[in-house]
């Protein structure tokens, strides 16, 4: 029962329990706030201006959503006048324009998730076929350079080439049909928000992929051809597995912007005559907060909309810890 | 043919190409360059009706080359004394929030790289939850406006002022920095501050650069914060001219206008774009390989 008789026995079985246990009862982990307050205050002073930051500008909005639930006056205070409950967002849910703008919302999210989220692979796997590094390097070059441009820039060009004597009208009428004003057609406007949004995002959606590249491992190539796998199928088993983890992260991101469908350049580009498939739930917002100066009713949609694309990132990421193994915490 | 096949094998990694895969080469290089052309096509056509004449434009025969060679919008816009004050303001728009987004981004990364600050987990949760959550546009614009913000540059440079994004890429790159420096420094005697500056910022320039770049183009291009909270003309910036300027050609109103006008309205679009693009392309070649680094450091790390 003394120390010294005790040990040799149970010493074996003891150890990993020891390992664990002590690791808790650490001084280092019982510092208490003062402690550490008192060695690394000048580490938490660099912090205080970009917490403030933080709470102003993020977190008191977030608050600030309160008016969602209260009526709120032009020039009053922030926070509304008084209670009015849930009564903006049933007004919402039965309005008509709402679910209107909602099912654009998906569908534009929808086709941008198709078209924008698998295209930067392709890209990204036929530069990696390339070995003329020249060649690869000028390619990727052009391809980032639209994404460096402002929206504002993108939304021109793009009014621009979809004018009457734009180029997509000389293509047109190359084929001898006549000449369309394609932004002032609703039937357009889905092509033509995807196609500007693919041409600006492509390129440096390969980033993140070619760098994943490089990290698979030879290896596996050099066994996929001992057993006779093909370039197709060396892709397809080593490449794309190799690759998934960045995929599924990027995947998880998209999906939780599914909602905020860009927003500036829909706001540059739609006109009224587009609205039945360009208008979607930030921009009737906007239009209610700014035009109808009905901030109430726009701020509830807007808590509507941020809710929603909170939940979409959340059960993304769980689905793809459960079934994958990759999430972003 | 054969001998070129037999000379040409060795120098190509593993077995011999199969034809199919030579054919998918060929393939390739030419998809790739479409991709390029279909990139650059765009830029192109806009510099081409920049340079052409109205009427040109008008017929619609003007594709990469420009058609009656013409400065008269270029002039034009030059002696337009609202366009260079708004050029003027995105330039100290763009300056003064870069300045503020790096100190405060900084600040905020080196603070979250040090794993045995307590408390670390909550710092990082506050930036992060930021990511996935935000308050939304009215009560930001409410907010602002009762901050006494509006018509001020600080509606610009302030709510925009740490992005999550580039602050995890730097707290990547201060994490990857050898923390045996900080401690010899701390020994010699420097406290936090004086680490910092002296030792850690040193050593950080490529990613201070890149910082700079990421925070210097998004401010320069951004233009919504702008056309919110700023109601006077000349406290524009110069995509808000823009963007004015495209809205009112497409409105109805200007269309009915005399035809003179909305013809000059084609070029005059066009020069504003390429103007306000030019500083963009003419940094461009020289720090897309910054970007491209800072994009990665912050993939594999963050």
């Amino acid at each position: 029962m003394t120390s010294t008789l005790r040990p040799p026995p149970p010493a074996p079985p003891r150890s990993p329990q020891a390992a664990q246990s002590p690791a808790p009862r650490s001084p280092r982990r019982g510092r208490s706030w003062r402690q550490a307050l008192r060695r690394d205050w000048q580490l938490y002073s660099l912090a205080i201006l970009p917490l403030l930051f933080f709470l102003v500008f993020r977190y008191l909005p977030m608050i600030g959503n309160i008016i969602a639930f209260r009526r709120f006056k032009p020039g009053g205070s922030i926070f509304g006048e008084y209670w009015v409950g849930l009564r903006y967002f049933r007004m919402f849910l039965n309005d008509p324009t709402f679910w209107e703008v909602f099912t654009n919302t998906l569908v534009l999210g929808t086709l941008t998730l198709l078209f924008c989220f698998p295209l930067p692979i392709v890209l990204a796997l036929l530069l990696n076929e390339v070995r003329a590094r020249r060649f690869k390097r000028f390619v990727q070059s052009v391809s980032y350079l639209p994404h460096f441009l402002s929206i504002v820039i993108v939304a021109a060009m793009v009014m621009q080439l979809t004018s009457i004597e734009g180029t997509a009208n000389q293509i047109v009428s190359l084929f001898g049909g006549d000449p369309v004003a394609f932004l002032q057609k609703p039937e357009w406007f889905r092509t033509i928000y995807v196609s500007s949004e693919v041409w600006q995002t492509v390129g440096w959606g390969t980033i993140l992929y070619l760098a994943a590249l490089t990290t698979v491992d030879e290896d596996l190539y050099e066994a996929a051809r001992i057993d006779g796998a093909g370039r197709l199928r060396q892709t397809w088993h080593v490449t794309l597995p190799g690759i998934r983890p960045t995929m599924v992260t990027l995947l998880i991101l998209n999906i939780g912007s599914f909602l905020a469908v860009g927003f500036e350049k829909i706001l540059l580009l739609y006109n009224p005559l587009t609205y039945p498939t360009a208008d979607v739930v930030s921009t009737y917002l906007f239009r209610m907060g700014f035009q109808s100066s009905n901030f109430s009713y726009a701020a509830a949609i807007g808590l509507f909309e941020a809710v929603i694309g909170l939940i979409l990132v959340l059960s993304a990421n769980v689905i793809s810890r459960r079934t994958v193994g990759t999430s972003l915490w | 043919m054969t001998l070129g096949t037999k000379v040409d094998a060795p120098k190509t990694r593993g077995p011999v190409d199969s034809r199919g895969y030579r054919i998918f080469r060929v393939v390739n290089t030419v998809v790739l360059l479409g991709v390029v052309v279909v990139t650059l096509y765009p830029f192109l056509n806009i510099v081409a009706r920049s340079l052409s004449e109205e009427a040109y434009i008008i017929a619609g025969e003007v594709t990469v080359v420009p058609r009656g060679f013409d400065l008269t919008a270029y002039k034009l816009l030059m002696s337009d004394a609202m366009f260079w004050t708004n050029y003027r303001n995105t330039v100290v728009y763009t300056v003064v929030a870069t300045l503020i987004s790096i100190v405060l981004t900084t600040c905020y990364a080196y603070v979250l790289s040090k794993p045995q600050l307590k408390g670390r987990p909550f710092l990082i949760g506050v930036a992060l939850f930021t990511m996935f959550f935000s308050g939304g546009l009215i009560p930001n614009y409410v907010l602002v406006t009762s901050l006494g913000m509006k018509n001020t540059i600080w509606a610009v440079v302030i709510p925009n002022a740490i992005s999550v994004f580039n602050l995890l890429v730097m707290k990547a790159f201060f994490e990857s920095l050898p923390s045996e420096l900080e401690e010899a420094a701390a020994v010699d005697g420097l406290n936090t501050y004086g680490i910092l500056l002296r030792i850690v910022l040193p050593l950080s320039k490529a990613i201070i650069a890149t910082m700079v770049l990421f925070y210097a183009v998004s401010f320069w291009n951004s233009w919504f914060a702008a056309f919110l909270y700023m109601d006077r003309q000349d406290l524009l910036p110069v995509t808000v001219y823009l963007r004015n300027l495209i809205a009112g050609a497409t409105s109805a109103e200007s269309a009915a206008a005399d035809a003179d006008k909305v013809q000059a309205a084609a070029t005059l679009q066009a020069v504003t774009i390429v103007l306000t693009t030019l500083p963009i392309l003419a940094v461009y070649p020289f720090v897309q390989r910054f970007f491209v680094r800072g994009v990665m450091l912050g993939a594999v790390k963050g």
